[in-house]
């Protein structure tokens, strides 16, 4: 099925380039000399900032997937106490953006706070030598990624285990492998694409990321970005830092592209939904329940609760109807870039598929580089075309027509919304994607011979098909929008608040107590729609 | 939800259309909760509306410089001086003070050539455990390097703007080669890996992780009067010393405000300034937050008074923001991290 360009991949490819315009402003930098703050950092920081990221890379693969696979694989598999709540619940620390977790575990861990107080009353010691681990430290940072960050894998892996055919598993039962060579030699495999996605999802979140690292005294790549930038005031070092981060992450995705290049897996997702799945019970059914609670606990419960002890004893502002424009820009911000996003990648993934050209294939790649770029990159890099484009409008309707057009896409909803899309259009990517790789070609194939035209296919076979997908797609942007931070700060029109913005202006002045509230109404924000949505998809799956 | 695409697209629609009507467009890098009280009663008193964006002083800079002529900001505000210089560099700020401002702001605190002025002034201080460290014992910033001090300071990040203008203000007064002696010696003597914010630094001392911290004026302020009882707990274990008094003064920094070059609203962003370096405003900035007025009769917050009168380095501000970039390349070979 070789097909020349069409208006399909035309579009396509139009539309990728199109999104990726502030990738392009970033490596029109990349041309221009290095000048002498490249030297300095190559001679002092440079090394040390990537010895960083490569060890929060390593411990929050560890962390994100030994969080994520074990639920995941029990939620998907057996039926325990507690399932039904914890099939959503496990999602929840998705809601929390990751500096404010970190704020609230150093008021719970740090020298004075109530952890480290009460052991010292316990062993009547005033001492500064009782030992207690770092919270501010490289593992610390680690820890806390992994606890925010594990829902990807499990999102994705809960959806790949539950689309698992269960002949497959009952012949690898049958054939006489007990429930961990099946889990080890059949499941995982087969769910690894999955699992590769969100975890490319997790690493790439944790490589962008600046306030934790920042607050935990942990230099790393994006330190040296930030620093570039804020301090030097070099748009054009700081540019070519982000390509070379890019570089590093395309790399990455590659390898593991080609590593699974030989294996494809397809299965049947409609066998399964009428099977009944097996009931734990005794210490099977603590063992999953405490597995399951573990994440729930650490990365959702204890920072909840700290950030409620905040809002309600601390705080010097209090719940008011100013709070309820926040949740609504929030909510109706995030509502609307999800909404985007997902029919944009969607649109991307399904001419990749249909279309079978390289070019497609490539532009889709490059759509989804924008998650491993800091948010405060994207927003610059967003800014500049389109204040270029709104001065060179102004000027040319000034001349011919004698109208000032002024900044018309500067400043405005559009121009946030548009780099929301960019960054966090990988999110959908992957989850529709790790959706659509499942479904067989042949399946399009036969639709195809019995005249089926592409919009017919995709409405008809994918989009059914897809739909947990599509909706875990949409979840996770609405979610990331929610809390995303350097990108709203920047690009936000006047008098434009958000709830993330309200947060983090209150943890930037060191009033944690009142960052509490509006990081609280985040993650409420955030868990309705998961809870709904989830329980959709639960409907159809469980 | 068709109703939010309908509201999110008449909102979009009409974002541009700003100017010409009785109002003045705000980008502030000072805290939403810093500034809008002020904003909402000048427009109570002039009936002017106020279009507020914050956002960090980089980000804002980068917004005036992309967005040129067509910029709809008229009012830049920043919490240090540095940032202000490099935004007069770029060509983005237009001259706009007159003689009142003048009369009222000691000429260190402003632009020489007018185009932007301190609205507040914070100190980079010391503070000292009170039952370890006795204040004798302290005199300027150069002795932190005394090997006496050995494992005994706390300083956060070189990242944070504050100690990159310190450092900035050593090179001013002491030169670059003596600087980086004093940086690393003061890397050497640190209790611990730099790790949080300012309040951070008060708390460590006060748990006994460190006997001295150099910390911004504003924040000890609002710990003392912090809702948290373990803030003011913490507050009241410490002490504050000014130091350098016997020559420069205790390094200071402003936060300002200038008038951008693409300003359609100049009148209207004078009469701003003017407001908020009215007395009733400056008033304000002593008693909520504790940052110094630059107006000489405007009252101090209690807080203010009970550490007394100081004597401030006189240094022209300008200065930090031309040797910032040397100041951080000195922290990052001594490994100020």
């Amino acid at each position: 099925m070789k097909k020349h360009f069409n208006l399909w991949s035309i579009l396509t490819i139009a539309t990728a380039l199109l999104l990726t315009v502030p990738l392009w402003v970033l490596v029109s930098f990349v041309f221009e000399p290095t000048n002498e703050n490249w030297t300095h950092l190559a001679d002092t920081l440079l090394p040390e900032y990537i010895i960083n990221s490569l060890w929060l890379m390593l411990g929050v693969s560890i962390g994100t997937l030994l969080l994520g696979i074990p639920s995941a694989w029990f939620i998907s598999q057996y039926h325990f106490v507690g399932k039904r709540v914890f099939h959503w619940a496990l999602l929840l620390p998705m809601a929390m953006p990751a500096y404010i977790i970190a704020y609230t575990y150093t008021g719970l861990l740090e020298f004075e706070g109530p952890v480290q107080s009460a052991l010292r009353t316990l062993f009547e010691t005033q001492t500064v030598n009782l030992w207690f681990p770092e919270i501010r430290s490289l593992g610390g940072a680690i820890v806390m990624f992994s606890l925010v960050l594990y829902p990807y894998v499990y999102l994705l892996a809960r959806s790949a285990f539950a689309n698992q055919s269960h002949s497959v598993m009952q012949a690898s039962r049958t054939l006489g492998a007990g429930p961990y060579k099946t889990f080890f030699k059949v499941a995982l495999p087969i769910a690894r694409p999955a699992i590769i996605a969100g975890l490319t999802l997790a690493l790439m979140e944790t490589l962008a990321d600046f306030g934790t690292v920042q607050h935990f005294g942990v230099a790393t790549f994006t330190t040296g970005i930030y620093r570039t930038w804020t301090g030097f005031g070099d748009t054009t070092t700081t540019a070519q830092l982000s390509i070379l981060l890019l570089v590093f992450v395309t790399v990455l995705m590659m390898v593991e592209f080609w590593s699974r290049k030989q294996a494809k897996y397809f299965t049947n997702p409609n066998q399964q939904s009428n099977l009944t799945l097996p009931t734990l019970t005794g210490g099977r059914a603590v063992g999953a329940f405490t597995l399951c609670l573990i994440p729930i606990l650490f990365g959702f419960i204890l920072p909840a609760l700290q950030l409620l002890d905040w809002s309600i004893n601390v705080a010097s502002t209090s719940l008011n109807s100013e709070f309820f424009t926040l949740v609504w820009n929030s909510f109706s911000l995030a509502f609307i870039t999800a909404l985007v996003t997902v029919s944009i990648a969607l649109l991307l993934l399904y001419a990749k598929r249909s279309q079978n050209n390289k070019m497609v294939d490539h532009s889709v790649r490059v759509a989804s580089l924008g998650y491993a770029i800091p948010g405060t990159v994207i927003a610059v890099a967003v800014m500049i075309p389109f204040a270029w484009f709104d001065n060179t409008l102004d000027a040319w309707s000034r001349e011919t027509l004698g109208i000032s057009t002024g900044l018309l896409l500067s400043g405005t909803l559009f121009a946030l919304i548009f780099a929301y899309s960019f960054r966090f259009l990988s999110v959908a990517l992957q989850s529709i994607g790790s959706g659509l790789s499942q479904i067989k070609p042949s399946m399009d194939e036969s639709a195809k011979t019995l005249g089926a035209s592409h919009w017919t296919i995709l409405k008809r076979i994918h989009i059914p098909l897809l739909s947990s997908s599509l909706v875990t797609a949409f979840i996770l942007v609405f979610v990331e929008v929610l809390k995303e931070l350097p990108t709203t700060l920047i690009l936000r029109p006047f008098n434009f608040n958000t709830l993330s913005v309200r947060a983090y202006e209150m943890a930037a002045d060191e009033r944690l107590a009142d960052a509490g509230l509006p990081a609280l109404l985040i993650v409420i924000t955030g868990l309705i729609p998961v809870i709904i949505l989830s329980k959709l998809i639960g409907k159809r799956h469980a | 939800m068709k109703k939010s695409w309908i509201t999110l697209l008449i909102f979009t629609l009409s974002m541009p259309v700003y100017a010409a009507l009785d109002e003045v467009n705000v980008y502030s890098a000072r805290k939403e909760q810093l500034i809008k009280p002020l904003l909402t009663d000048f427009t109570r008193q002039t009936g002017i509306k106020v279009n507020l964006v914050t956002s960090k002083a980089d980000a804002l800079l980068k917004r005036l410089e992309s967005e040129g002529l067509n910029s709809p900001a008229d009012i830049l505000i920043t919490t240090d001086a540095g940032r202000l210089h490099r935004a007069k560099a770029a060509n983005v700020l237009q001259p706009s003070l007159n003689d009142n401002m003048k009369k009222l702001v000691p000429a260190h605190l402003r632009d020489a050539d007018g185009y932007w002025i301190g609205l507040t002034t914070r100190s980079r201080m010391m503070v000292y455990a009170k039952d370890r460290v006795q204040a004798s014992e302290l005199s300027t910033y150069e002795d932190l390097t005394d090997p006496k001090w050995k494992k005994r300071i706390c300083i956060r990040s070189s990242n944070n703007i504050y100690n990159q203008s310190l450092v900035a203000s050593m090179i001013a007064h002491k030169g670059e080669s003596e600087t980086a002696r004093w940086v690393e010696g003061l890397v050497n003597n640190m209790a611990r890996k730099p790790k949080g914010g300012d309040r951070d630094q008060v708390k460590a001392v006060a748990a006994g992780q460190c006997d001295i911290a150099v910390v911004n004026t504003y924040y000890l302020g609002q710990m003392i009067n912090s809702n948290d009882p373990k803030e003011v707990a913490a507050a009241n274990q410490v002490s504050v010393f000014w130091p350098n008094q016997s020559d420069r003064g205790a390094h200071i920094n402003v936060s300002g405000i200038a008038v951008t070059k693409a300003a359609k609203n100049k009148e209207n962003a004078i009469k701003l300034m003017e407001f908020l370096l009215s007395k009733e405003s400056q008033t304000w900035y002593a008693e909520t937050n504790n940052e110094y007025p630059v107006l000489a009769d405007a009252p101090w917050s209690d807080t203010l008074k009970t550490w007394g009168e100081f004597h401030g380095d006189g240094l022209n501000l300008t200065k930090l923001g031309d040797l910032n970039t040397q100041a951080i390349r000195i922290m990052d070979r001594a490994g100020w991290r």
